[in-house]
């Protein structure tokens, strides 16, 4: 038997299994968490703290413990800083401490103890703002210093995480006493209930408790059994092992529920996203320590969390108990020990001589008690050895003439209970502060929500009872269609004597300073002395106070810490609670894995790719890809050992020599129809639509209503009211958008019917002077001559009887054909043309080539020579503007003068060496100087290497730069050269269009 | 996360809905007494008040359709919900409509009363 199991215990173990803390091998039983089996093998040191590297100990038993943070290592998985107190043991179980070196009792680290005054409240923000460069030096010892647990050092997260949706008439957040109450209330109905708790089993406090019965029952077996009956309900769901972190708009809950526990689940864990009619939020009261020297010491643990590892587990870690209290709840953790055969040596009890049943109790067992006394030191090294007891005066001075030496292992602490309002507070809940019960409690509710039991201030089990059956009631009152049962339950609980004393008897700041190592929040090592070194500093609000002090921050949340902190600045500041007030409560309440909000949305599932039909062409001719929004995109062909630029070159020079074929599926497709289509169009494009008549195609730019250019394509009309719109690739899913949204909102009365088309098209775009003659080989039932099929005008056909809409438009500046097919038709036809093709020379070419040979011919791209400033008088477009029309979208703001005047004109520039490219996006100036300032001119937009030209080309935004043409201009790069060029025109090849009209 | 209703589908997450803004301005009639004050006001001003107010919203994942919302900033309640071309009905719909100050400027009135006119005929 372990050294702290308590003989004759009554616990339902199952079955006996061995572990290892730190390598070391130890036994526990199956059915405890690993803080019980650790207790039970007398580990009082678990872990150091995260800046002074102190020894600490277990204090707590649920989710609140701030200092038990272990790695757990399971086959491939590491996970760090897991609560000892929710690590459920099993055969085998390997769990390390941390934030210790070389190990857990000679930790290195620790001399940062000695030298604590100099690492005092905001020693981060003092330290790094001077020298300027003393980050370098100190970040390096900083990190391997401060900090918890370290990540696996995997780079595959080898755990599962699933997302679950859920919509229920009720969820009820806490599975105590009085979640357990509001589900039996509903139990009967007609509504869908779920009931979470953060535990492996619902009943909360009740499992920790042996003093309290319900209906004649043990509190603990009352829970089990009222589980029972709710299991085999259909309406309601029991959620365990689940944290409830998340309180957000429209009663929307996030769970992370733990599967591991799960036989044979490949699931690590689940989160749940519920929508709720109602919340009942029943997560009740934590117990919060007292502020003394050496209060962080192990064997310093929370009375009600000796008591419950007592009842439950039967474990005590320690054979010399002091209870240090300032309020009833202590006494029954008296009752409990000395039932379990531990020495109690006193009680310390803050208030003046009090009464009530349950004292009497103790004080008939023959306890020692000292009413009106505080431990005013805890002494040991490792853990607690003695503590100093010393008489407290009217106005909560230490008579240090009192003081008594009293030895100990073991100091049971109760400074009263917080509520947990963490998730009330998420909701947009206001709290407000009870002066009685020192807490901060529900008042002011936001949502469809109520707040029961101990989260709501409410201590006594009889009114917690009450209290939960009532309000349940109330708020599913229009939910319900039938009466609801009677839920009658008799409880039979200890009488308390409500008194509290206020454990603020710290009166000048002086006394505070002699009690350093008093520690206000445990894992982010916050003294009482940060706290008032943080206030003299000028750190007044608690909202400066918690980042200046990290106070509350930790994993934990402050759950143990918030009010303390909150006590001692209004203690030091004179004010009251109120008027200093509360930091607001942030999602998540416990610790949530990244892992688990990723979920199954990660590596190829992150973000979905988009292929074309003629995709499985493109991989089997070993294409590169680029990605251009959620497509890919084939980016250039290598041939044998080419590298990129000679592949390119070659694909360029080809289809101005015999011609190229690029896979154009990814353009923006839509469709409209209505027989305002014409008026419609009128509005979105600058130019006027008006008289194009069935078989003509367009060229169109779209303005946004600031002038500024969004999107361009050409729009073909197929028949009278029916086009088909083009759009940039990126564009296509906004243009929609955009289209829609005036249609919808503006221009209701217009008759148009718009849908995308973009997926129901392949589109082949077949360039070059042999397009023709290709084109007609393939089995291509149209007339393409000059005369019959011009440029701009659209034919339907069929080529070996597939059909085909065939428009004579051209990005390449070269006799070009955009063949549109059925989607499904894509890769055959690619392949048909490609084989007729064969003979005439014909390659394809991918969008890397496109660029190029755009760009020779000074063609625009939206997104890349503009850039939601540039206007299409920016760009020399000037004709694409109607005069005639009354209005579009933008046309107002082309007539302000911020959009006409000093303007960044688009221009060509040609390097004055040929073989140099500028880095595109690099800046332009008009002088060289020696020193700032210097004028900037504009940038580079595109910047190519041109086999056409033989020689680079680049596209560029300056100021004023049409009126510049032939003059010089300079670009700085980053290695310190200039690159000097003249600016031309915008069109480096064929500037005629002689090709594009092709005879 | 809000649980919207849109008018057309139903109660559903905001995740499948985009926000587009102030509702119910007046797009200004282009003629040359509109100055380049009223246009940039129309452009770049927006009422952005603390509680209640009226905002286009669209069921992108969804319907595709656009609606009008009367929503507290502050609690994200949301009191109302309409199709495009109606004016409010509920009291705190009506009172985010008066409080708008867009519903003194000129193109405002101007369509205001073209509406009603709508109305009566
Ligand atoms: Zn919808």
């Amino acid at each position: 038997m372990e050294k702290n199991r308590i003989k004759n215990f009554s616990i339902d173990f199952r079955k006996k299994v061995f572990f290892y803390f730190d390598n070391k091998k130890l036994y526990g039983f199956e059915g405890e968490t690993l803080a019980s089996a650790l207790i039970a093998n007398n580990i009082k040191l678990v872990g150091r703290s995260f800046k002074y590297h102190r020894p600490r100990g277990i204090i707590a038993i649920g989710s609140e413990e701030p200092n038990a943070l272990v790695t757990i290592n399971k086959g491939d998985k590491t996970e760090p800083n897991i609560q000892a107190t929710k690590v459920h043991l099993y055969q085998g179980l390997i769990a390390k401490s941390q934030n210790c070196w070389p190990n857990l009792k000679y930790d290195f680290g620790s001399i940062l103890s000695f030298f604590s005054k100099l690492i005092p409240a905001g020693f981060y923000y003092k330290t790094f703002m001077w020298p300027p460069n003393g980050w370098k030096t100190y970040e390096h010892f900083i990190r391997k210093m401060a900090g918890l647990g370290k990540a696996a050092e995997i780079h595959k997260d080898p755990n599962r995480y699933e997302h679950v949706h859920s919509h229920v008439d009720v969820l009820i957040v806490g599975g105590g006493i009085s979640g357990l109450v509001s589900c039996l209330t509903l139990a009967n109905s007609n509504l869908n209930i779920m009931i979470a708790d953060e535990n492996e089993e619902l009943g909360g406090n009740l499992n920790y408790e042996n003093d309290v019965f319900i209906n004649s029952v043990a509190a603990k077996k009352w829970a089990k059994q009222t589980t029972k009956k709710l299991e085999n309900l259909e309406n309601v769901k029991i959620l365990t092992h689940s944290n409830v972190f998340g309180y957000h708009d429209h009663n929307f809950i996030t769970i992370s529920e733990n599967c591991e526990h799960e036989v044979s689940n490949k699931i690590t864990q689940r989160l749940w996203k519920v929508r709720a009619k109602r919340v009942v939020l029943a997560q009740g009261l934590i117990e919060r320590p007292i502020v003394f020297s050496g209060n962080d010491l192990p064997g310093v643990m929370l009375s009600s969390a000796v008591r419950g590892y007592a009842n439950k587990y039967g474990v005590v870690l320690g054979k010399k108990a002091i209870i240090f209290t300032n309020n009833d709840d202590a006494y029954r953790t008296a009752l409990v020990l000395y039932k379990a055969g531990i020495k109690i040596q006193c009680i310390v009890d803050l208030r003046e001589q009090v009464s009530s049943k349950l004292l009497s109790k103790v004080q008939n067992i023959g306890i020692e008690i000292f009413f009106g006394h505080t431990l005013s030191k805890v002494i040991g090294r490792y853990c607690v050895k003695k503590v100093e007891v010393s008489k407290l005066s009217k106005e909560g001075k230490i008579n240090s003439n009192s003081k008594k030496i009293i030895n100990a292992d073991l100091v049971a602490v109760s400074g009263g209970w917080t509520p947990s309002v963490n998730l009330f507070s998420q909701s947009g809940g206001k709290l407000k502060w009870d002066s009685q019960s020192l807490n901060f409690k529900p008042s002011f509710h936001f949502q469809n929500e109520v707040t029961i039991g101990g989260c709501n201030g409410t201590f006594d089990y009889e009114k917690t009872v009450l209290e939960s059956i009532d309000k349940t009631k109330v708020i599913v009152k229009d939910l319900i269609n039938k009466n609801l049962r009677e839920t009658n339950l008799k409880i039979d609980s200890p009488k308390f004597n409500k008194s509290l004393r206020s454990t603020w008897f710290f009166n000048s700041s002086k006394d505070i300073f002699k009690n350093d190592k008093a520690f206000v929040d445990f894992q982010n090592d916050v003294t009482v002395s940060d706290v008032l070194l943080a206030s003299n500093e000028g750190y007044n609000s608690v909202e400066h106070l918690k980042r200046y002090t990290t106070l509350g921050m930790g994993t934990d949340q402050g759950k143990t810490s918030n009010i303390n902190g909150l006590e001692i600045l209004s203690v030091k500041l004179n004010k009251a609670i109120p008027e200093i007030g509360t930091t607001t409560f942030r999602m998540p309440y416990s610790p949530v894995r990244l892992g688990l909000i990723g979920g199954r949305d990660i590596s190829d599932l992150f973000d979905p790719i988009r292929l074309t039909k003629i995709d499985p062409w493109h991989r089997l001719n070993k294409a590169k890809y680029e990605n251009v929004g959620q497509w890919m995109r084939a980016w250039y062909y290598p041939q044998d050992n080419e590298n990129m630029q000679t592949a390119v070159n070659r694909e360029v020079l080809n289809t101005r020599l015999n011609a190229g074929i690029l896979d154009a599926s990814t353009l923006g497709k839509i469709d409209i129809k209505g027989k305002d289509s014409r008026k419609f169009l009128n509005m979105i494009y600058t130019n006027d639509w008006s008289l194009i008549k069935p078989g003509q195609c367009k060229y169109g730019i779209m303005l946004n209503e600031d002038g500024m250019v969004m999107d361009d394509g050409v729009t073909t009309c197929i028949e009278n009211n029916h086009f088909h719109m083009t759009t940039t690739t990126g564009g296509s899913a906004s243009v929609l958008s955009w289209l829609e949204e005036w249609s919808q909102t503006e221009w209701p009365h217009l008759d148009v019917n718009i849908t995308s088309v973009t997926e129901n098209w392949s589109v082949l775009s077949l360039s070059g002077p042999k397009a023709r003659e290709i084109l007609s080989q393939s089995g291509c039932d149209i007339d393409l001559s000059n005369k019959n099929f011009p440029f701009m005008t659209f034919k339907n056909g069929k080529i070996g009887g597939i059909p085909v809409r065939i428009f004579r438009i051209s990005f390449t500046g070269e006799l070009s054909y955009e063949i549109n097919t059925p989607s499904r038709y894509g890769l055959y036809l690619w392949q048909k043309i490609l084989k007729s093709g064969g003979k005439f020379n014909l390659m394809p070419y991918g969008t890397e080539a496109m660029h190029v040979l755009r760009a020779e011919k000074g063609f625009i791209i939206v997104g890349q020579e503009t850039d939601g400033s540039v206007s299409p008088l920016d760009l020399g477009m000037d004709w694409i503007i109607s005069k005639n029309k009354k209005d579009f979208i933008g046309k107002r703001s082309l007539k302000i003068s911020s959009t006409i005047k000093n303007r960044k004109e688009l221009v060509g520039i040609l390097t004055d060496n040929s073989e140099q490219i500028i880095p595109e996006g690099a800046h332009s100036i008009e002088d060289v100087k020696s020193s700032p300032p210097v004028e900037m001119l504009g940038h580079v937009t595109s910047s190519y290497y041109s086999p056409n030209c033989n020689r680079s080309i680049a596209l560029a935004l300056i100021k004023g730069g049409r009126s510049k043409i032939g003059q010089k201009v300079f670009f700085p790069t980053l290695d310190g050269d200039i690159i000097t060029g003249k600016l031309v025109k915008p069109n480096f090849f064929d500037p005629n269009g002689d090709r594009l009209n092709g005879i | 996360m809000l649980n919207i209703e849109c008018p057309y589908c139903g109660f559903r997450d905001e995740i499948e809905f985009s926000c587009g803004g102030e509702a119910h301005i007046s797009r200004p009639e282009l003629n040359d007494k509109l100055s380049d004050k009223e246009w940039s006001e129309y452009l770049y001003s927006s009422y952005n008040p603390k509680g209640l107010f009226i905002e286009r919203w669209v069921h992108s994942a969804g319907c595709r359709q656009w609606f009008n919302m009367v929503r507290n900033t502050v609690t994200n309640e949301i009191y109302e919900v309409y199709k495009i071309g109606s004016l409010p009905k509920t009291k705190e719909g009506l009172l985010a409509f008066k409080n708008n100050w867009r519903r003194k400027t000129k193109s405002e009135l101007i369509d205001l009363k073209k509406k009603k006119n709508n109305g009566k005929k």
